[in-house]
């Protein structure tokens, strides 16, 4: 079931983004930023906790999933070391993603070339 | 000698195209055109090692072949008009300075070659140019990572989106001879109907290429079926039909009328969306399709109307509308050996 | 002309071709679920070797990221993202696709200013304003506590 649920909640998260892109001709940098920033909305009033306990991967795959983590390290941080949290929680939950993401595209640049979209 | 009425240059002893030469890519090899390209390069880095380098390289190449074709060197050429999408022209200066021909750079984005072909009959016509290159190009993948998204990036194409064409055409003008006739030029007024949509660039050209045919019209007191065919650059499928609406409103039904953009690829089966553009797209269905037909008499007579969206991507992110541009070159078969007779 | 930009504008909505929506959306869920789903394919496996739920989750990403690296240096993603299009671009792999994409894009300008500096067209806003987002919240979280 948890892979089931992974899946419609995922791919419906996806199909909102699709909505946006047809119906609103928003631009990819700015559906990206929006869901991230809405997930850190959803966090913050509490709704996306839940979601990630029920739908798993498919609420913490998608960018939201991001705003979520963002979230969680700020109050997390809060909680823990206090104000200094304010500034510190949300890159240090994040640092594996984004890491991962700079050093992949340092690594790959060397190794890889651009490919023609034929 | 030239003369002007309204907006329109004529040219009573009009100056020829003495020789031509088009190049594409992969996809302009897979396409309808195929057949119509002097030379076709599966390999769109054109043996280069990246997409600029591949295009300046496309263009030499068209150069070289147009000069071959004419029986000429560059030495002999008096000036060569160039122009493509590279941030500062960057392709054909790069092309012209392997040649040494004297060069003026222009940008007229894809209206470029009607804008090189105006000039070039203007300046043969005058006396001032005895042999005179014109020339554009455009390459997707250069386009692309200039004015959109790294080509590795999963980003969307909408269905008015037109596809940048990897392709080049060069022209040799000369004052008089055989070849296809230049009769008469058009240069366009800057139309701007208040298009912001960088992915629907046909709905921003197609007033520019309705205004610009309506003064030639008025100038030369013509009308449309006076043509055997009316060819706009790169309006795609959305802009030829929003042109023809235009027009329709002026009372013109415009039966004749062919796009490059439109024909270049096949859209049902190349994934090109809205069709071609780019200044290589016409330039390349003007050398290799429009040109050839005019030579076998198959049409005599034809309006070559290049249109040519003119913001960059800093006005475009500052949510200006796209301003767009359209020249027009009449182009007539070879004068016939027993009329001049 | 005779026609105004208004009702050219208006023309201009009716002539463009609309996107097929329903196919979009069906691939967008498809495919979008699907890597969703192979996240939490890849959360369970993590979780069956004994790593606590915090661990899993980050190395689930991690993985995601790394595979989407390895697909986009191979010119695969974007043939995938051609037809899925959210699908691919609101998981974390669409966000490494941005970054790796842009990082092979313009390692002809350079290590330092092509790959370095030009890695973040895509995803520097997502960073900025999802960090920016996170500070307003954490304040906002800590003056209420």
């Amino acid at each position: 079931m948890n892979y089931f649920w992974a899946f419609v909640v995922g791919g419906g998260i996806c199909v909102i983004g699709q909505l946006l892109i047809d119906l609103t001709g928003l631009t990819p940098a700015r559906i990206l930023t929006g869901y991230v920033v809405a997930g850190v909305i959803l966090s913050a009033v509490g709704w996306y906790a839940p979601l990630a306990e029920f739908a798993g991967c498919g609420a913490t795959v998608p960018l939201l999933g991001f705003g979520h983590l963002l979230a969680k390290g700020v109050r997390t941080a809060i909680e823990e070391e206090g104000a200094i949290g304010i500034l510190t929680g949300g890159l240090t939950a994040a640092a594996a993603g984004i890491t991962t993401s700079l050093v992949c595209g340092v690594v790959c640049s060397w190794v890889g070339k651009s490919h023609d979209q034929n | 000698m030239a003369a002007r009425r309204g907006d329109t240059l004529l040219f009573p002893t009009p100056p020829v195209v003495a020789a031509h030469a088009a190049i594409g890519g992969k996809k302009e090899g897979e396409g309808p055109l195929a057949a119509c390209f002097d030379e076709l390069s599966a390999d769109n880095f054109f043996g280069q090692s990246n997409w600029e380098a591949a295009e300046k390289e496309m263009a030499l190449r068209a150069a070289r072949l147009c000069l071959k074709k004419a029986e000429t060197t560059p030495d002999k050429v008096s000036l060569a008009l160039a122009g493509d999408l590279q941030a500062q022209c960057t392709a054909s200066s790069y092309a012209l300075r392997e040649l040494g021909i004297p060069f003026v750079g222009l940008f007229g984005a894809c209206s470029t070659m009607a804008e090189a072909l105006g000039l070039g009959a203007a300046l043969c016509s005058a006396g001032m140019a005895d042999g005179l290159l014109a020339m554009t190009s455009s390459h997707f993948c250069a386009a692309e990572r200039q004015f959109r998204t790294p080509l590795s990036y999963g980003a969307v194409r909408t269905p008015t989106a037109q596809w940048t064409a990897t392709a080049a055409g060069a022209c040799l003008l000369r004052p008089a001879g055989e070849g296809v006739q230049l009769c008469a030029a058009t240069f366009g007024r800057v139309q701007d109907y208040k298009i912001k949509d960088i992915n629907n660039m046909g709905a921003a050209m197609a007033p520019a290429a309705a205004a610009t045919l309506l003064h030639y019209l008025k100038d030369t007191g013509s009308a449309p079926a006076d043509f055997d065919r009316i060819y706009t650059g790169d309006l795609g499928h959305v802009g030829s039909q929003l042109l023809r609406d235009l027009l329709a409103a002026e009372g013109l039904l415009l039966k004749n009328h062919v796009d490059c953009g439109c024909i270049l690829y096949d859209a049902a089966e190349q994934t090109v969306k809205s069709g071609g553009s780019g200044p290589g797209c016409c330039a390349s269905v003007l050398c290799g399709h429009i040109l050839p037909r005019l030579e076998k008499g198959t049409q005599k007579r034809v309006l070559f109307i290049a249109t040519g969206a003119l913001m960059s991507q800093t006005t475009f992110l500052q949510k200006e509308s796209i301003p767009a541009i359209a020249h027009l070159v009449e182009l007539r078969s070879p004068q016939q050996k027993e009329e001049n007779g | 002309m005779k026609m105004s930009a208004e009702e050219y504008g208006r023309r201009v909505r009716r002539v463009g071709p609309p996107s097929p929506l329903g196919r979009d959306c069906l691939w967008a869920f498809g495919v979008g679920g699907g890597i969703c789903l192979l996240g939490e394919v890849l959360r369970g496996w993590y979780l069956t070797m004994g790593l606590d739920k915090e661990l899993a989750g980050t190395l689930t990403s991690c993985t995601l990221v790394a595979l989407s690296a390895l697909l986009t240096t191979l010119g695969l993603y974007q043939k995938l993202a051609a037809k899925a299009g959210a699908g691919t671009l609101v998981p974390i792999t669409g966000f490494a696709n941005a970054v790796v994409s842009a990082a092979i894009e313009f390692k002809t300008e350079g290590r330092v200013l092509g790959t370095g500096a030009k890695m973040f067209i895509i995803a520097g806003p997502v960073i900025v304003y999802g960090t920016l987002a996170a500070v307003l919240y954490g304040s906002v979280y800590w003056l209420l506590q």
